[in-house]
């Protein structure tokens, strides 16, 4: 097994291969399974995340009603107006939004790699997916790109808000779907290494601070800028730009970094946007008592 | 290595939500139920940690009831789960702890019937996974990820190679295995988990060995 981003890059180098083809043939070697099975299994997932996008830009609401409805605000945005970001990164937007209002509303989805991180993936897959036109195996592809780098940091560091901040969820999802996107564009195993780099860089010290403890605010939208960075990241490791710190010393850096951040930061409504004064009167409204401890 | 399949990444397929305080949470009290061996009467839920402090926002009391009734991560009925559980008469209680654990997604869990209760310690590490750490006192390390016994015996020399011979005559391959016990000589337990499924018929042939107390199987 691949233990780090290096050797991960270097097995596809040295084979040839893309970073997927490497994930595939470890997961058919871990599990004993078939490529057909591996493969078979990875469709059924990107078919549960398709669905979660329909059903988001359809319009979902929150049991509390504190989220739902902006991924419908955003297409509809985009249909009357050209938007300043570009169409691209709007959509990606809208389909990461749509994923996390239907995982709020208590929804199906596939957690990629946790399900308050679960709309960066799919969100980045399916607005890309309307530019290059990959085929049915490029998506499946793309989920197991995804997959290879988040399995690495999830052994190196974690995937988990409680244990690392956000940083470690959004942040984490982020660098995966950019790692993919630079892999469907065409780009080399390295510009997916340095996509990651560059991705993961700019998340780092990202708190988890889910207002009432419930998983809709921020993190809603901050699938929207994990996914907005993460194809903004593939474009510049696309255009050759790569990161002066190495991608496993990055992910190290964010392990650290979760290590030493106070648990008031770590998925336990004691502190940031939790704590502000709107964040307390929302608790109230919803439980008729505050989590505020000290 | 913690996570190995690229599956722990991208999945599980679940109902929202939380990987950690949902899917991750959902997977302890199943475990739970499989260990005890069949549906509870009753349960004692201790939270700790992050569980604690915002589990009525995630749904952890709802997902983990949704485990003690053998649910999946993506079962619908998961939000029904209290009352389901009401209706078929399970007591169930959940307390907030405020001591600090090694892990802060942590959950006590007890559970039992008539006839017998168990004791189990279990810790939501992320992205939907879940361990068991400790169960009715030892400390053990079981993913839930593989098909896994766990077998009560007499600390005396024998007994593991008695339970290793049998695997071996049915062609089962040990992937991880653990012994602990409390005091020398008295009880213990082996944690062993397979790459293959172990049929009943290997279980009760376990369980007529001599020292061999107890086996609890654990599937996939």
């Amino acid at each position: 097994m691949f233990k780090n981003v290096r050797e991960l890059v270097e097995l596809a180098e040295n084979e040839n291969i893309p970073i997927s083809e490497v994930m595939i043939r470890q997961e058919m070697e871990v599990t004993e399974k078939s490529r057909d099975k591996v493969m078979g299994q990875m469709e059924e997932n990107l078919s549960v995340m398709e669905k979660s996008v329909d059903d988001g830009l359809k319009g979902v609401e929150s049991r509390s009603g504190l989220t739902g409805g902006d991924a419908v605000l955003i297409q509809d945005y985009m249909k009357n107006a050209e938007p300043l970001s570009g169409h691209l990164l709007l959509d990606a937007v809208s389909k990461a939004v749509a994923t996390n209002e239907v995982n709020a509303a208590m929804g199906i989805i596939c957690a990629t790699p946790t399900a308050g991180s679960a709309g960066c993936v799919p969100g980045t897959l399916f607005a890309v997916k309307e530019k290059l036109n990959p085929t049915r195996e490029d998506m499946i592809r793309y989920l197991f790109t995804s997959g290879a780098f988040g399995q690495v940091i999830a052994n190196n560091a974690s995937i988990s808000g409680a244990a690392g901040g956000c940083q470690a969820e959004v942040g984490s999802a982020a660098g995966m779907a950019s790692a993919a996107i630079v892999e469907m564009a065409g780009g080399t195993p390295q510009q997916s290494a340095e996509a990651m780099a560059i991705t993961l860089k700019n998340m780092l010290g990202l708190v988890c601070d889910p207002v009432a403890g419930l998983v809709e605010v921020p993190c809603v939208k901050r699938n929207a800028m994990g996914a907005s960075n993460a194809i903004v990241s593939a474009d510049m490791a696309l255009a050759g730009v790569t990161s002066r710190i190495p991608c496993d010393e990055v992910i190290e850096a964010m392990f650290r970094i979760g290590q030493r951040m106070p648990s008031a930061y770590k998925e336990t409504a004691q502190g940031g946007l939790a704590a502000t004064p709107t964040g307390r009167a929302i608790e109230q409204q919803i439980y008729g008592t505050s989590l505020q401890k000290e | 290595m913690k996570y190995r399949s690229v599956f722990d990444i991208i999945g599980p397929v679940m109902v929202g939500p939380s990987s950690s305080h949902t899917a991750g949470a959902l997977r302890i009290g199943r475990m739970a139920r499989q260990l005890l061996g069949r549906e509870p009467k009753w349960a004692k839920i201790y939270l700790y940690g992050s569980f604690a402090d915002t589990y009525k926002g995630h749904g952890t009391d709802v997902a983990i009831t949704g485990g003690l009734l053998d649910f999946d991560t993506f079962d619908t009925r998961m939000g029904d789960s209290m009352k389901i559980a009401s209706e078929k008469g399970i007591d169930i209680e959940f307390f907030e702890e405020s001591a600090k654990t090694d892990h802060p997604n942590t959950a006590k869990i007890r559970i039992g019937d008539d006839e017998e209760d168990i004791e189990l310690v279990g810790i939501s590490i992320g992205g939907g996974k879940a361990e068991i750490t400790e169960l009715n006192g030892f400390d053990l390390r079981l993913s839930g990820h593989h098909p896994a016994i766990l077998v009560m015996h007499n600390d005396r020399f024998g007994a593991i190679a008695s339970v290793t011979q049998i695997l071996a005559k049915y062609e089962i391959n040990i992937g991880h295995m653990e012994v602990s016990r409390r005091e020398q000589g008295q009880d213990a337990l082996m944690v062993i988990e397979t790459d293959q499924n172990i049929d009943p018929e290997i279980v009760t042939q376990l369980e007529k060995e001599e020292h061999i107390m107890q086996v609890v199987k654990v599937s996939d």
